[in-house]
C-alpha cells in the first residue's frame, strides 16, 4: 500500500563528486518494494524546492528498516538532499509506479546510463533468484562516473563504455561489442537519458528482443493525481507515474 | 463540539473542506492515504463530452512557491466517467462534483444533460476558466456575455446546484460573478489558475509545450484571497474559495474573506493527507477561539 512515512537520514555516502547513496531509516516497517518502484522525497527545509522529487529505490533492508537511494546531484533539490546531516528528518511517499517484469531462467541484459542505474540492483537480485543470467552494460562520459561496480558485480557481469575510453570500451553504450551477439539475450532492461533508451529499444526491436524502458519524466505528484507526467503510447497519453515508469518499448511512441 | 456543516445552495457538506478539480484525480488515487468519507466533497478531474488526450509533455514547471501546469483537460469523456469511474467511487459518503468543460456552449449543455438524474450527484462545477485549451475554456470566463450565456444554457437543462468556476485572469472578477449570479448560478468557485509562463534560459526555450500555462500554489494565495473578498462583497450566492491553500490557517483565511467552503488543490501533490489535516486544523481553531459553528467564520473579516 502507498503511504507517507517519516524517516531519518542514517548516512550519506558520496561515491564521486556528483553522486551519492542516501540511506534512510524508520521506526516502522518498510513497505514491500518491487524492482523499478520509486519514492517521492520531500526535501526538508527548502523553500525553493516546492514539489517532492521522484527517485527510484536503490535498495531496501527489511531487517533494519532502511531504504536507500542512488542520487545524482543535478539541481537544487538533489544537492540539498545530499547535504543533509545524519539524523535529519525526511518524509517520503512510496512505493510508487509499476515494476520490471523479471524473467525466469533467461539471459538478461541491463543497460543503464546517468542516474538510470538506480533501479537495477533490486532487479538483478530478483533475476538471479529466478535463475536468470544477468549482464550489465553501463555507459558514462568518463571512468569517474562509473560507480558501485562491486555492488552490481554481486549479481552479474559488468560491462562498461566511456566516451573518453578511460574505462571499458570507448564510445556510446550502443557501440559496445556486446551488441555483436545481441540475439543471445532474451530481454533488455534499460534506464537513463531518453536518447540512449530510444537507441537501445530500436536495436532490441529490430532483433525481436523484448525491451523494458524505465522513464524519468518530470512529475508533480507521483501517484496519478495531476496528469503532468504523461508519455505518448499506443494507447494514448499515459502517466509515467502510474502506468510506468517501466514500459515495454513497443508501446512507446517517443 | 463544533458544527462543521456548511450549506452550498441547499446542499449540505459535512465540513467546508473539498478537493480541487485536476488535483485529486477521481479520489481513488488518494484511497491509500486518507479516509475519503471524511471530506466535505470531491471535485473530480475536468470532464468533456468526448475523450481528450490533453497537451503534449512537458506539462509542468515548478516555479517559486508554486507550479505551472498545461494538462489541457485530459480525460476519457463524460460517458466513460459515468459508466466506468463513477460506479467505483459513488460508495464514498461525500459529495462528488463533476467539473464540466466544453469548447462551445452546446458541449457544456450535452455534458450537463448526461448528469441529470444521476443518483448521488447533487451538483456540478461549471468550469469557464481553464487556461490550457485552445478553444472555449477560459474564453467563456473572461467575457461577461459568454459567461452569462453558458451559465444560462446549462441552467436550462440542469436543476441541481451549479457552481460556476471563475477565472482570475480578468480585470474585474465581480462583474463576471454578478453576471453568472444573474444567469442562475447557485454558487461561484474561485480562483482557477493564473495564466503564467516559464522560460529555460539555458536553452532559450519555454518550459511548457504550450508556452503558457496555469499558475497554482501559495504563489497565488494573496491574489485569490483578494478576489474572494471582492466577490463576497458583490454577490449573495455562496463562494467556494481556493488558491494556494496549504494548511488550516490558509483555509480559515479564505473563510474569513467570504468562502463558505474551500478547495485544496496543489497541496495534495506535496502531502496527499493534507485535506484531512486541514479539517482537523479548522476544528482545532474553532475550539481554541470559542467558535461553536464554523459558519461564524464566513465573511468574518474584521475591517
Ligand atoms: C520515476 C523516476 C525515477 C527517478 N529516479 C532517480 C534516481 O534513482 N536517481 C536520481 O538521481 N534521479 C532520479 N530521477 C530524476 C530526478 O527526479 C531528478 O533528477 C530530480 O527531480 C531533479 O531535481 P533537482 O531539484 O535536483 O533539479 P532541478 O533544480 O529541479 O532541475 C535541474 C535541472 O534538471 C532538470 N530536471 C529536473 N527533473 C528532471 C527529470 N525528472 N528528468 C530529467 N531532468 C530533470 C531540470 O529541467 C533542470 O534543467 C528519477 C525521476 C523519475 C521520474
Ligand atoms: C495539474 C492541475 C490540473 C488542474 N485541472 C483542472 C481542471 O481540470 N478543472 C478545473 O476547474 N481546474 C483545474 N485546475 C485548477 C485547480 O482546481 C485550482 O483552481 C487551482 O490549482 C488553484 O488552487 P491551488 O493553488 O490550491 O492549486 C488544475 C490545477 C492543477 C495544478
Ligand atoms: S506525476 Fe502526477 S500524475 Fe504522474
Amino acid at each position: 500500500m502507498k503511504r507517507v512515512q517519516d524517516f531519518t537520514v542514517i548516512e550519506t555516502q558520496w561515491l564521486n563528486s556528483t553522486s551519492y547513496l542516501l540511506v534512510l531509516g524508520s521506526q516502522s516497517n518498510i513497505e514491500e518494494i518491487r524492482p523499478g518502484n520509486f519514492a517521492e522525497i520531500k526535501v526538508p527545509d527548502a523553500a525553493d524546492v516546492f514539489l517532492r522529487r521522484p527517485i527510484s529505490v536503490y535498495d531496501v533492508d527489511h531487517q533494519n528498516n532502511t531504504i536507500s537511494f542512488y542520487i545524482k546531484a543535478i539541481g537544487k533539490g538533489t544537492i540539498k538532499l545530499g547535504a543533509l546531516d545524519n539524523g535529519s528528518k525526511v518524509d517520503i511517499v512510496y512505493p510508487l509506479g509499476n515494476s520490471f517484469n523479471s524473467i525466469e531462467s533467461g539471459n538478461a541484459l541491463i543497460i543503464g546510463g546517468g542516474s538510470g542505474i538506480a533501479p537495477f540492483t533490486l532487479l538483478a537480485e530478483e533475476l538471479k533468484e529466478k535463475n536468470s543470467k544477468v549482464t550489465y552494460l553501463f555507459g558514462a562520459r568518463t571512468s569517474e562516473d562509473i560507480v558501485l561496480q562491486d555492488e552490481f558485480a554481486k549479481h552479474g557481469n559488468v560491462l562498461v563504455t566511456t566516451e573518453d575510453g578511460s574505462l571499458g570500451e570507448k564510445g556510446l553504450v550502443t557501440q559496445h561489442s556486446v551488441f555483436n551477439n545481441i540475439t543471445d539475450f532474451d530481454i533488455i532492461y534499460t534506464c537513463g537519458p531518453d536518447p540512449m533508451m530510444k537507441a537501445v529499444s530500436k536495436i532490441a526491436e529490430s532483433n525481436d528482443i523484448v525491451c523494458e524502458a524505465s522513464l524519468e519524466n518530470m512529475m508533480a505528484c507521483g501517484f496519478g493525481a495531476c496528469l503532468c507526467c504523461v508519455t505518448p503510447t499506443v494507447r494514448g497519453n499515459e502517466c509515467v507515474c502510474t502506468e510506468g515508469p517501466v514500459f515495454n518499448s513497443k508501446d512507446l511512441k517517443w | 463540539m463544533v458544527n462543521l456543516n456548511v450549506d452550498i445552495a441547499g446542499l449540505k457538506l459535512k465540513n467546508p473542506v473539498t478537493t480541487a478539480s485536476g488535483t485529486f484525480g477521481f479520489g481513488e488515487e488518494f484511497e491509500d492515504f486518507i479516509d475519503l468519507n471524511k471530506l466535505g466533497g470531491i471535485f473530480v478531474k475536468g470532464l468533456t463530452l468526448h475523450n481528450r488526450e490533453g497537451n503534449d509533455y512537458p506539462r509542468m514547471a515548478e516555479t517559486p512557491s508554486g507550479m505551472l501546469n498545461a494538462v489541457g483537460l485530459q480525460n476519457k469523456g463524460i460517458d466513460y466517467f459515468l459508466n466506468t469511474i463513477y460506479p467505483r467511487i459513488k460508495k464514498w459518503d461525500t459529495e462528488i462534483f463533476p467539473n464540466i468543460n466544453g469548447s462551445v456552449v452546446e458541449d457544456y449543455v450535452a455534458v450537463a444533460e448526461k448528469l441529470v438524474g444521476v443518483e448521488g450527484i447533487n451538483g456540478l462545477e461549471l468550469n469557464i476558466s481553464c487556461p490550457n485549451v485552445k478553444e472555449g475554456g477560459m474564453a467563456f470566463g473572461v467575457s461577461c456575455p459568454s459567461a452569462i450565456a453558458v451559465t444560462k444554457a446549462v441552467r436550462d437543462v440542469y436543476d441541481k446546484p451549479i457552481i460556476v468556476k471563475l477565472s482570475p485572469n480578468v480585470t474585474d472578477i465581480t462583474e463576471i460573478a454578478k453576471g453568472v449570479e444573474g444567469a442562475g448560478a447557485d454558487s461561484v468557485s474561485l480562483v482557477n489558475t493564473l495564466l503564467g509562463m516559464a522560460i529555460d534560459a539555458a536553452t532559450k526555450k519555454p518550459v511548457l509545450s504550450t508556452i503558457t500555462g496555469g499558475l497554482s500554489g501559495p504563489a497565488i494565495k494573496p491574489v485569490a484571497l483578494r478576489m474572494v473578498w471582492q466577490v463576497y462583497n458583490a454577490v449573495k450566492i455562496p463562494i467556494v474559495g481556493m488558491g494556494g491553500i496549504m494548511n488550516g490557517t490558509d483555509a480559515i483565511e479564505f473563510m474569513l474573506a467570504g468562502s463558505t467552503a474551500i478547495q485544496v488543490g496543489t497541496a495534495n501533490f506535496i502531502d496527499p493527507q493534507i485535506s484531512i489535516k486541514i479539517i482537523d486544523e479548522i476544528e482545532a481553531y474553532c475550539i481554541n477561539n470559542g467558535i461553536t459553528d464554523v459558519n461564524e467564520l464566513i465573511g468574518g473579516l474584521i475591517t
